[in-house]
């Protein structure tokens, strides 16, 4: 059909013709860009009735369950915002400017996205929520990666981010950013919290043995905890890095058998966790005996959803977490109360670490008396609370990390129901998993200036 | 006939641009017209007519062009921190580093034909994945992605006196900022420009050459031609193309991810070109358009908003409608893709174009043959 | 040595594995001309038969949790245990290898209806339209378990008198860190027993007669009156059956989640390709060669040579094996070669 002749039928005049009729028509729709009105920030919710807020989170993937607990746990707080419930831990938060009538006297409205747990469907999420349905702040993330991603993204478009589970330390490090926000703790407070608990358990001879997931969050926890275990005199038998979604870990353990370490360490999260300390459980590893010392194994970040799939493997096994449902004070039992009435079981760490973001980020407008990201972002910046189920925390205002106290778990012998699975050994205090901003580990970032989209 | 071709092939791309720029407009209804979709559909319109120049004229499928689509993006991205912000230096370094990658992995890959030329491709994108993630991590910075940073060199801006204070730039165009409309008129004219040369690229003698391979290759080796040089020169476009939808995802947002490279993202382009309809020009873009507006829409819906839409309806049964309907948006959205492109497989081959041309045959008939333009462009579409 | 040696078992039992998925995967293709990107999926439909199995028996009433004080908590009492405490304990703790009665029906099922419902259709069609709507059936299957079954993995635990490992170096005369876990040697003889019987099926019987010559020369055995169809459906049934028990066997090592499928099937799909298309033993040959391949590429000693190698070397194999012998190890010549 098509031969030589007619192809040549174009010439460059058409070409050019073509392409200025392209252009004209280029041109013309321009005047249908955002905020043509000329809003003080971007998505002003001005004079409406109501506010949106963007809720991205792991809606399919690996961290799936995650995401649905910390998606409940935002429908939860948008309730108690609204003035609906019995209020949670709005009405344990001190000092406190929420009213229970939403923020700012509109009511709340949400959208939900899914992160797919992958950077590129993150932020392509985040900015649906953005350019689309004009939220004012997103939140969420259950992996460092994507956190990362869309705070990057919330800098740039110029928007609040409060972080939801991610343990990096590069979040609020390397690659920290004015308008994000973490309230999660981080790879190094985990280990800083490890370290003398571990010392006092299991002594300061030992040889360990660390099985790295070979990505950027595995690297930081690795060193974060070789730091740590290091200055309680542990020797590091070897660094070994897995690949993420291994499965199978039996190549990675059987070395550990005869490489003289008596101390595992699984710098592993998620499916991967659940994988490899089942399968070294199985290697009898836990049984073992080195040199008369018992054979031990250590996660170092602990998840009540991931201990849920690791079984019976995760008893007397150390670990730390940023919260658990146990915990005895007001704000913590209040938040367990209305969560478990609500569904039926009581809420994960990431469930914890997404409401409270999404109350603080309400009083923190309150308190502005503004959704303007810069005002918003100041009235956060240093601010000090209580009430939230981690005592008395700070929201430093040089990185935008909350400092509090940080709990070294252990995965109970004798549990009573399927969600009673880790105990609180230890509640580290704050003091003691503080670091300066220039830490090295920490080093190479910079807060930029906060930016309101305008 | 020469002429009357020809012709149809203006109007076919005179409609295609006029369709592309006017998204805006038209996709308001949807509740698709913001600019980081309208851009996505652009993006990946430009990745699968890449993709259908390889799989659609030569019938090679390959399973490994993701690779390619991240090659493009990492090249970009560091074209931004080294060099300049500015999109064409970044855009012209993705397509060649891209084609080289092209050449390497299609030089090896092609050796072989079928399923063995699918699972080379395979293998070569997942190697390349899993190096990205982990091993590459300094040039790739593994999973959280390149990213820019204040530090960068940038060593053209500096020349040309343009200095960062205290925030990131933004990608530009001779000072204008590829964000928002701009980047999404932008990436318009670039798929534009895609369209128009796989048109010239299908109509031309060489576009033949690859529809001889796809229906009888043996044949086309006995009349003395060798054609792999053919085959290798349609991967190394498709894999250029790739390479450009990459450079222009760092264009609209400045970050590379290495899962951008997973054979799942191979995949995907798979289904777009077969979902519209693998050999025809339109199809491809259609089809790309169509899965980018399901993960971004329809994954979007929860409960509150399916309760909403149902309002009218009794509430018993509303919550039988809202339980039903809520399995396959949502986090259902894949549920949903599988069964779509299952079917399109199973009773559309030819995809969303067949579909369209079995209707307008229909309209045809019962018109008698009168001849209406909009099957004239169909038939001429398609190749 | 002692480390060597492990690592050897490792490899066996990873490339047990991959045999028993590749083997149906290959069969398929060498009887029906079928490339079913669905096989992964049939591997998870066994472990989740395992799961649901678990699930069944232990189907639990609700019982007032009273160590929860501050909201109405329910925890659950598997019924079958409070009522039979000694037999329906042994029943649980067993859980797994009982799965395999129930996987066998549910997989020649599973199976069959596959084959008749879709794969018969396209038998005539490109390999790719095979690749692409089985492909898109296996995302059916997984999204369709992520409903019901949750995202996270499930584990399963293999019965407690097998729970622990076993001290071979004692037995072998080598060092007394050489233990191995007895399930993963229990799944190892299981995968020979299953290879082995799949291939005395083929070899000794009629039908495995029938079915040979029609790998052969399927033409040349529809004239000679033979209801080949027939047969090769049930050879499709056969293959979803050794997918389904390498699932459920796997599942104490491998908690399974919707997405082991997916993960698998590349693997397979590689092991198929190396070992050559369409040839049994060769799929078996190559599903060991790669699991001792995997294991050894992992030990540090060569990762530090070669830096990422674990990460990528079944895919080098793979490679260079299309590129140096492209009918894979023992592929008959000529099969998918033009």
């Amino acid at each position: 059909m098509s031969k030589k002749p007619q192809t040549s039928n174009w010439s460059r005049r058409d070409v050019l013709k073509a392409s200025a009729a392209s252009a004209a028509i280029t041109g013309a729709p321009l005047f249908f860009s955002r905020n043509a009105y000329g809003a003080e920030f971007l998505n002003n919710p001005g004079d409406g009735g109501t506010v949106t807020l963007g809720f991205n989170v792991p809606q399919s993937g690996a961290y799936a369950d995650e995401g649905a607990d910390e998606l409940r746990a935002y429908k939860l707080a948008v309730k108690h915002l609204n003035g609906e419930g019995d209020g949670g831990m709005m009405n344990t938060l001190q000092p406190s400017a929420l009213t229970g009538n939403g923020i700012l006297g509109k009511k709340v409205e949400y959208v939900t996205g899914d992160t797919q747990t992958k950077s590129d469907a993150a932020r392509a999420s985040a900015k649906r929520m953005i350019e689309k349905d004009g939220v004012v702040m997103v939140t969420g993330g259950s992996s460092s990666g994507v956190a990362i991603a869309v705070q990057g993204l919330c800098q740039d478009a110029g928007i609040i981010f409060m972080a939801g589970l991610t343990h990096s330390n590069d979040t609020t490090g390397k690659d920290k950013k004015a308008n994000g926000f973490r309230h999660f703790f981080n790879a190094y407070m985990s280990g800083a919290a490890l370290g003398p608990v571990l010392e006092k358990e299991y002594g300061k001879e030992r040889r360990a043995y660390h099985l790295t997931a070979d990505y950027t969050w595995g690297w930081t926890q690795e060193e974060s905890i070789t730091a740590s275990t290091e200055a309680i005199g542990w020797t590091t038998a070897e660094k070994v890095k897995t690949p993420v979604g291994a499965g199978d870990f039996s190549q990675y353990i059987t070395p550990v058998l005869n490489s003289g370490a008596d101390t595992l360490i699984l710098n592993h999260y998620g499916k991967d966790m659940i994988n490899s300390l089942t399968q070294a459980i199985q290697f009898g590893l836990k049984d073992k005996q080195v040199e008369g010392k018992d054979f031990q194994i250590i996660v170092p970040l602990y998840s009540r959803l991931m201990a849920q799939g690791a079984g019976e493997n995760v008893k007397g096994i150390f670990g730390s977490t940023n919260w658990h449902w146990s915990l005895s004070d007001a704000g913590s039992q209040a938040f367990v109360k209305s969560f478990g009435q609500e569904y039926g079981f009581p809420p994960s760490q990431a469930a914890h670490t997404c409401y409270v973001q999404t109350l603080l980020y309400a009083d923190a407008c309150e308190r502005a008396g503004t959704f303007e990201p810069c005002q918003v972002g100041a009235a956060l910046e240093g601010h000090k609370f209580d009430g939230m189920g981690n005592g008395p925390t700070e929201y430093r205002a040089e990185d935008h990390q909350c400092f509090k106290d940080v709990l070294v778990v252990k995965g109970k012998d004798n549990p009573s129901s399927q969600f009673d699975l880790l105990e609180v050994v230890e509640v580290t205090p704050r003091a003691q998993v503080e670091y300066a901003v220039d830490h090295p580990m920490f080093a190479g970032g910079d807060l930029g200036s906060c930016n309101n989209g305008a | 006939m020469k002429n009357s071709s020809a012709l149809s092939d203006w109007v076919l791309f005179l409609a295609f641009a006029a369709a592309v720029l006017t998204m805006p407009l038209w996709l308001a209804p949807f509740g698709a017209n913001y600019p980081d979709l309208m851009q996505k559909f652009a993006i990946f319109g430009v990745f699968a007519i890449g993709f259908n120049i390889l799989f659609g004229l030569t019938g090679y499928l390959s399973f490994g062009h993701a690779a390619f689509l991240g090659v493009g993006s990492y090249t970009a991205v560091w074209s931004f921190k080294l060099l300049s912000m500015n999109v064409l230096p970044a855009i012209m370094f993705s397509i060649v580093v891209a084609g080289v990658f092209a050449f390497l992995i299609g030089y090896i890959s092609l050796r072989r034909s079928g399923i063995y030329f699918s699972i080379l491709t395979l293998a070569f994108a997942q190697m390349s994945y899993n190096l990205a993630y982990s091993v590459l991590t300094p040039i790739t910075n593994g999973e959280t992605g390149l990213q820019l940073s204040l530090s960068d060199a940038r060593v053209l801006d500096a020349m040309a006196g343009i200095t960062v204070t205290r925030s990131l730039p933004s990608t530009n165009l001779f000072g204008m900022k590829m964000s928002g409309m701009p980047g999404f008129y932008f990436c318009a004219v670039v798929l534009i420009v895609a369209f128009f040369i796989a048109l010239r690229i299908t109509r031309s003698p060489f576009g033949a050459m690859l529809k001889g391979i796809k229906s009888n290759q043996t044949r086309m080796a006995y009349t003395g031609l060798n054609t792999r040089p053919y085959l290798l020169w349609a991967f190394v476009i498709s894999g250029m193309f790739a390479g450009l939808a990459g450079a222009m995802m760092a264009v609209t947002d400045p970050l590379a991810g290495a899962e951008r490279m997973q054979w799942t993202a191979s995949g995907e382009v798979v289904l777009m070109t077969i979902l519209g309809g693998a050999g025809t020009l339109i199809g491809p873009v259609l089809g790309a358009a169509l899965i980018k507006y399901f993960e971004n829409i329809f994954s979007s819906f929860n409960e509150r908003i399916l309760n909403r839409a149902f309002e009218a309806l009794p509430d018993s049964i509303q919550s039988i409608v809202v339980d039903t309907v809520g399995l396959f948006v949502g986090e259902g959205w894949h549920l949903t893709l599988g069964l779509l492109f299952m079917i399109t497989v199973i009773f559309l081959p030819g995809g969303i174009m067949e579909g369209v041309r079995r209707i307008t045959a229909l309209f045809d008939r019962d018109k008698s043959g009168s001849s209406s333009a909009a099957s004239n462009t169909a038939a001429a579409e398609h190749s | 040595m002692d480390a060597l040696f492990l690592q050897v078992l490792n490899g066996l039992d990873k490339g047990g594995a991959y045999a028993l998925i590749a083997l149906g995967l290959t069969l398929v293709f060498g009887t029906l001309g079928v490339v079913n990107f669905a096989h992964g999926a049939l591997f998870m439909a066994g472990a989740f038969c395992a799961v649901t199995l678990e699930k069944v028996l232990t189907i639990s009433t609700k019982v007032k949790d009273e160590s929860i004080t501050f909201f109405d908590a329910y925890k659950e009492v598997p019924i079958l245990e409070a009522k039979f405490p000694v037999v329906g304990a042994f029943i649980v703790d067993f859980s797994v290898p009982f799965a395999i009665l129930l996987a066998i029906p549910v997989m020649l099922f599973l199976g069959l209806l596959m084959e008749r419902g879709l794969i018969r259709h396209f038998y005539k069609r490109p390999h790719a339209d095979q690749i692409l709507v089985t492909f898109g059936l296996a995302i059916i299957f997984q999204e369709i378990i992520r409903h019901y079954f949750g995202a996270n993995p499930i584990p399963q635990s293999a019965p407690s008198m097998v729970s622990g490992s076993a001290n071979i170096g004692a037995l072998f005369g080598l060092g007394e860190n050489v233990v191995y876990p007895w399930w993963r040697l229990i799944y190892l003889t299981f995968a020979a027993i299953v290879i082995a019987s799949v291939f005395a099926f083929l070899q000794f019987t009629t039908f495995g007669m029938v079915v040979r010559a029609g790998m052969q020369d399927r033409e040349m055995v529809g004239l000679l009156g033979i209801d080949i169809q027939r047969r090769f459906t049930i050879v499709f049934g056969m293959a979803a059956v050794v997918a389904g028990l390498a699932g459920v066997m796997y599942t104490p090592i491998l908690p399974p989640d919707y997405h082991m499928g997916m993960d698998f099937l590349v693997l397979s799909f590689v092991v198929v390709v190396v070992g050559g298309m369409g040839s049994l033993g060769g799929a078996v040959l190559a599903g060991f060669l790669l699991g001792i391949l995997q294991s050894f590429a992992s030990m540090n000693e060569i990762k530090s040579i070669i830096p990422g190698i674990d990460q990528i070397i079944i895919y080098l194999v793979a490679v260079i094996v299309l590129l140096v012998r492209p009918r894979g190890l023992l592929g008959r010549k000529g099969v998918m070669e033009e």
